[in-house]
């Protein structure tokens, strides 16, 4: 039998002050997995990572990593896991490569082998350059680069990333992703937090929704977006709309003369093929088209709606 | 972990310590060597003369192992107590922390941090009073013992007030409320001989008493008090230190929630 690399079950922590962040989290992710943990603000995303890199103590449940129970062999739980936090959190006065050797070092790694792991990292974050420059110098985007490649120095099984991309440019972002996807493909399991759904929808196999302390969801990226009923596409013709031009049976909306959002809603056994014959027919030739919000969002905030009216 | 992996994180750790010590040195070395000298020349050499023995000692003679010995207190105590605090308040700690290395690692890698640093300043200083004094260390065991469990005391007494502390006010307070006065009233600068039994009384439950006057023992062969007991005294105090900080680096919620 496989052992799951991270095993959550009933995981629960209330605060001094009487906030109760988690209420019963039961969530396992396997080997090799690539998984979403979604939510809004204190849903209690980064209160699970921060219990399961014990900068938090649980108040009740039980957590294993690869098997290791954290109650009872933390320091081999924690041997698994590289973690990125999301605010920085490295020394702003040391050299990117001493920062890197350290962190290393905290984990038992003997200094010639957390150099050369550095240097790789280093290479393939694009932070060579950089080596010998005070982190406080780095931009944000590189900062964030150190920070995971600080996690990965010790080769760990799991790599769990809270919100990693936030505040980086398109460009850092589409880079960072194909990094993670080839860790992932070497067998390193990646739980990532994340407010931008298309990154998710872009990375991640598996989602799981957290909200106020509650898992709400947890399935396959493919399953989930299943239960998108609704959907909203915006169009772009050729040519201006004609003045008389009419969709009785869907919802739609004239942005301009040459562009249309049109709503398919699977219930009404909408496809985009009959919305296109009944724009054909009409005249109107569609040239380019594409969804007016990410499909992930649309259904996380259906599913949060959902949840709260419950 | 095991026992090797253990022994590189507690070697990084004090490493670490050290590079971050000697790449600020003008500011961790220099400063105690340049009041040592100016305690020197004043105390020593120009009120000094005027003061006569202390002990059966000249004052110079005297006083040379207590300022030897306020350097070591003063910088392994602010080493470890600023390196903590620096580290929680920009949250660099938590690398540690979630790191797998056991809390006595940690404890130990900063309290031998701070003895580094308390070390190389009691040598920067013990080599200044040459200039002053003719040094003879008459017990060279109970001279190291005496420097290096103090160092280890005092470390210990920075890393507690780090985690306790909530802003660098709070790690300013002790060393100047609490610190200084013990050891300007630690026997630095007078043998408790001359103070009314009262007194000498009260100063005995000093903690910078023992420590000084034991490593004046070590070099000059003279202390006001018994040399077994204060080392007995110092070795308590480094185990109900050292428990303690442990207890705190593990469960305290300022570090953890």
């Amino acid at each position: 039998m496989n052992i799951p690399a991270l095993e959550i079950r009933n995981l629960e922590k209330t605060y001094p002050g009487g906030l109760q962040a988690l209420k019963g989290i039961d969530l396992t992710v396997k080997e090799g997995e690539f998984v979403a943990l979604l939510g809004p603000n204190g849903a209690g995303k980064s209160t699970t990572i921060s219990i399961l890199c014990s900068l938090v103590q649980k108040t009740a449940g039980k957590v294993s990593v690869c098997g290791y129970d954290i109650d009872t062999d933390f320091p081999t739980a924690k041997q698994q896991l590289g973690i990125v936090p999301q605010e920085f959190n490295f020394n702003s006065f040391e050299k990117v490569q001493d920062i890197l050797v350290t962190q290393a070092g905290y984990y038992g790694v003997p200094a010639h082998i957390a150099r050369d792991r550095a240097d790789h990292y280093m290479k393939k974050l694009g932070l060579w350059e950089k080596r010998t420059t005070v982190a406080r110098m780095l931009s944000g985007g590189m900062k964030r680069r150190l920070m995971i490649a600080r996690a990965l120095v010790h080769e760990p099984r799991i790599l769990v990333l809270d919100e990693p991309t936030a505040g980086v440019d398109i460009e850092l972002r589409r880079s960072m992703w194909q990094f993670l996807k080839e860790k992932n493909a070497e067998g390193t399991t990646i739980i990532l937090t994340t407010h931008y759904l298309e990154e998710a929808e872009a990375l991640c196999k598996r989602v799981a929704i957290i909200d106020k302390g509650e898992l709400v969801a947890d399935m396959q990226t493919r399953d989930l977006l299943k239960r998108l009923q609704v959907e909203t596409f915006v169009l772009d013709v050729q040519g201006d709309l004609p003045k008389d031009f009419a969709l009785p049976d869907y919802e739609a909306k004239v942005i301009d003369e040459h562009t249309l959002e049109v709503t398919l809603d699977k219930q009404k056994q909408h496809t985009a093929n009959d919305l296109f014959v009944a724009l054909s027919a009409q005249g109107i030739v569609v040239q380019s088209l594409r969804n007016k919000a990410n499909r992930l969002e649309e259904l996380f905030v259906r599913l949060l709606e959902q949840g709260r009216a419950a | 972990m095991t026992p090797a992996q253990k022994y590189i994180a507690f070697q990084t750790i004090v490493v670490r310590e050290i590079r971050r010590f000697m790449r600020i040195w003008v500011q961790t070395l220099v400063p105690p060597v340049i009041t040592m000298s100016l305690y020197f020349v004043i105390f020593g050499k120009l009120i000094g003369s005027r003061i006569g023995d202390m002990g059966g000692y000249s004052y110079m003679e005297f006083v040379v192992p207590g300022l030897i010995m306020m350097s070591v207190i003063t910088n392994s105590y602010s080493n470890v107590v600023s390196s903590f605090y620096g580290a929680k308040f920009a949250n660099n700690i938590e690398e540690l922390l979630v790191s797998p290395t056991p809390n006595w690692i940690i404890l130990a890698g900063f309290v031998i941090g701070g003895v580094a640093r308390g070390l190389a300043v009691g040598l920067l200083v013990t080599l200044v009073s040459l200039f002053f004094t003719r040094l003879q260390i008459y017990s060279i065991p109970v001279t190291v013992l005496v420097v290096f469990l103090t160092a280890v005391l005092f470390s210990i007494g920075g890393l507690i007030n780090a985690i306790y502390a909530n802003s660098f006010d709070d790690i300013s307070i002790v060393p100047t409320f609490v610190l200084t006065p013990l050891t300007y009233l630690g026997g630095v600068f007078y043998s408790i001989e001359l103070l009314p039994e009262f007194w000498a009384k009260v100063s005995q439950a000093n903690p910078v008493l023992y420590v000084v006057n034991t490593f004046r023992y070590g070099v000059l062969g003279h202390s006001d008090i018994h040399v077994g007991y204060a080392i007995g005294m110092i070795l308590v105090a480094v185990l109900v230190g050292g428990a303690f900080a442990l207890h705190q680096l593990t469960y305290s919620p300022r570090l953890r929630n």
